[in-house]
């Protein structure tokens, strides 16, 4: 694999009402990997994620994108780096009055200055690729919650971001839409996508990750690569809360 | 027994004058107090600090006031500024300004609505915030804000009877004349009343028509 570093993140830290959510967060991720982050609920996983692209400012540390220090403070900068870096949201947050269609054409347009005709052709392609081209002119209301994640994977995709962050992508949908969700995901990793992935789906962090951060307290305690992290015998945090996990589901 | 000449000769022509100059000043106060409405509501809920603040004031002070008192003032006070109006466009820049505070509130509600998400999804896309404010919030919040605007449109239609305060000739003013020139207030506005019915009702048809055109699935009834 090539080892050149996409993204990199030094020493992010960030207080909210007077509570340190994230204490000096530091990763790499390098082309084609897929890093996935667990933790319990309020260890800051989604808050860091949101602090990689600025959606919540963090207050201290660094952000490198391609070996490119980013000037947070430069909004023309800004828009241009979160161009490059998709998103995924827990919850969708597909554009409710625009068809699945034009949700992948308008940034396409208004972002990246495509013509309509080239953005349709685009979008066409993205969502041939997520399973839904025959969901096109549908709007979210219409659509499943598994096929609205997928729409909002094709309107990142479309960006050719250079990484995507994904904030638990699977949580607010059943186990079966969650599936249809995951081997979109899966294709994706196997075609070398960079990505970043918070997640609790641990079956899926463990075949597919490179390399899996466990956060508590707004802190990486752990990181390694699943091997490593889950082996059995070993006394790790993150083998602790995995086991947790499981019994979880298996009371269930 | 109606008197058919005093109708046909006198007070339908007045009145059907009167109308051309009340549509005058409902059409082109009514779509631009919307549009005002919408960049005045966007402003009060995404712009920098101090135009957020002057336009909560100018919502205050614009609802605090009676419409006919600002006519007033923009008829007779803004002279002595320097000032001039015609009566039509003291009338009409009275209401646009009027129902656009009144529009905002509206709007204004409907963007608070909106999940936040919608905002972070565009900006992690690399929309600006205007850029995500203008293609994603204002779309959402125009087609929610739909039924209460129309309701201040209808508002628009009863208070522009306001207009004959200064001396603009529109429906109410031109009943007022017949009227008072011939005494017969019962039947004058008893007629000026039928209009004005008329005109709601004609208006609530074409708003749920523009409602229907603009329906998309997820927002409003299904």
């Amino acid at each position: 694999m090539n080892a050149r570093p996409v993204l990199r993140l030094e020493g992010i830290s960030k207080s909210l009402g007077g509570k340190r959510i994230l204490n000096a967060c530091s990763l790499t991720v390098c082309r084609g990997e897929l890093k996935v982050l667990i933790g319990p609920s309020g260890a800051g996983k989604s808050t860091l994620l949101q602090c990689i692209n600025c959606l919540i400012q963090p207050d201290e540390g660094e952000i490198w994108l391609d070996g490119k220090l980013l000037d947070r403070t430069d909004d023309g900068a800004l828009c241009a780096f979160r161009a490059q870096v998709g998103m995924i949201f827990q919850d969708f947050n597909l554009f409710d009055h625009l068809t699945a269609a034009e949700n992948v054409t308008i940034a396409l347009r208004k972002v990246r200055g495509f013509s309509r005709a080239r953005a349709e052709e685009r979008a066409g392609e993205e969502l041939e690729r997520v399973g839904l081209a025959n969901r096109r002119h549908l709007y979210p209301a219409e659509l499943s919650g598994g096929q609205k994640q997928r729409v909002a994977i094709a309107r990142a995709l479309a960006m050719d971001p250079r990484v995507i962050l994904l904030d638990e992508p699977t949580s607010a949908l059943d186990p079966e839409l969650a599936g249809e969700v995951l081997s979109v995901i899966q294709l994706l990793a196997r075609g070398g996508m960079t990505m970043i992935m918070a997640t609790h789906q641990m079956d899926f962090a463990r075949a597919l990750a490179h390399e899996i951060l466990f956060m508590e307290k707004g802190v990486i305690v752990e990181q390694g690569a699943p091997a490593a992290l889950l082996l059995e015998g070993r006394a790790t945090r993150t083998r602790d809360f995995c086991a947790k996990l499981a019994d979880l589901r298996a009371n269930r | 027994m109606p008197d058919i000449a005093f109708w046909n000769e006198t007070l339908l022509p007045a009145l059907n004058r009167g109308l051309l100059v009340s549509l005058a000043l409902i059409i082109p106060a009514g779509t631009l107090g919307f549009l005002g409405g919408v960049a005045l509501g966007c402003v009060r809920v995404f712009g920098p600090p101090l135009l957020r603040r002057l336009g909560d004031g100018y919502t205050a002070l614009l609802r605090g006031v009676p419409l006919a008192v600002q006519l007033m003032m923009i008829y007779y006070a803004l002279p002595k500024l320097g000032i001039y109006f015609e009566p039509y466009g003291a009338a009409l820049t009275g209401f646009i300004l009027c129902t656009a505070a009144y529009q905002s509130e509206y709007v204004r509600g409907a963007i608070l609505s909106i999940r936040h998400g919608q905002v972070q999804a565009a900006l992690a896309l690399g929309f600006s915030l205007r850029e995500a404010v203008f293609w994603i919030i204002v779309p959402q919040a125009a087609r929610c804000a739909l039924p209460g605007c129309g309701n201040e449109i209808i508002y628009l239609i009863k208070y522009s009877s306001l207009a004959y305060l200064v001396t603009c000739m529109e429906l109410m003013g031109e009943g007022k004349v017949v009227a008072s020139n011939t005494f017969r207030f019962t039947e004058v506005f008893l007629a000026v009343g039928v209009y004005y019915l008329a005109l709601v009702t004609i208006a609530g048809f074409l708003l749920r028509r523009l409602e229907k055109r603009f329906h998309i699935p997820g927002f409003g009834p299904r």
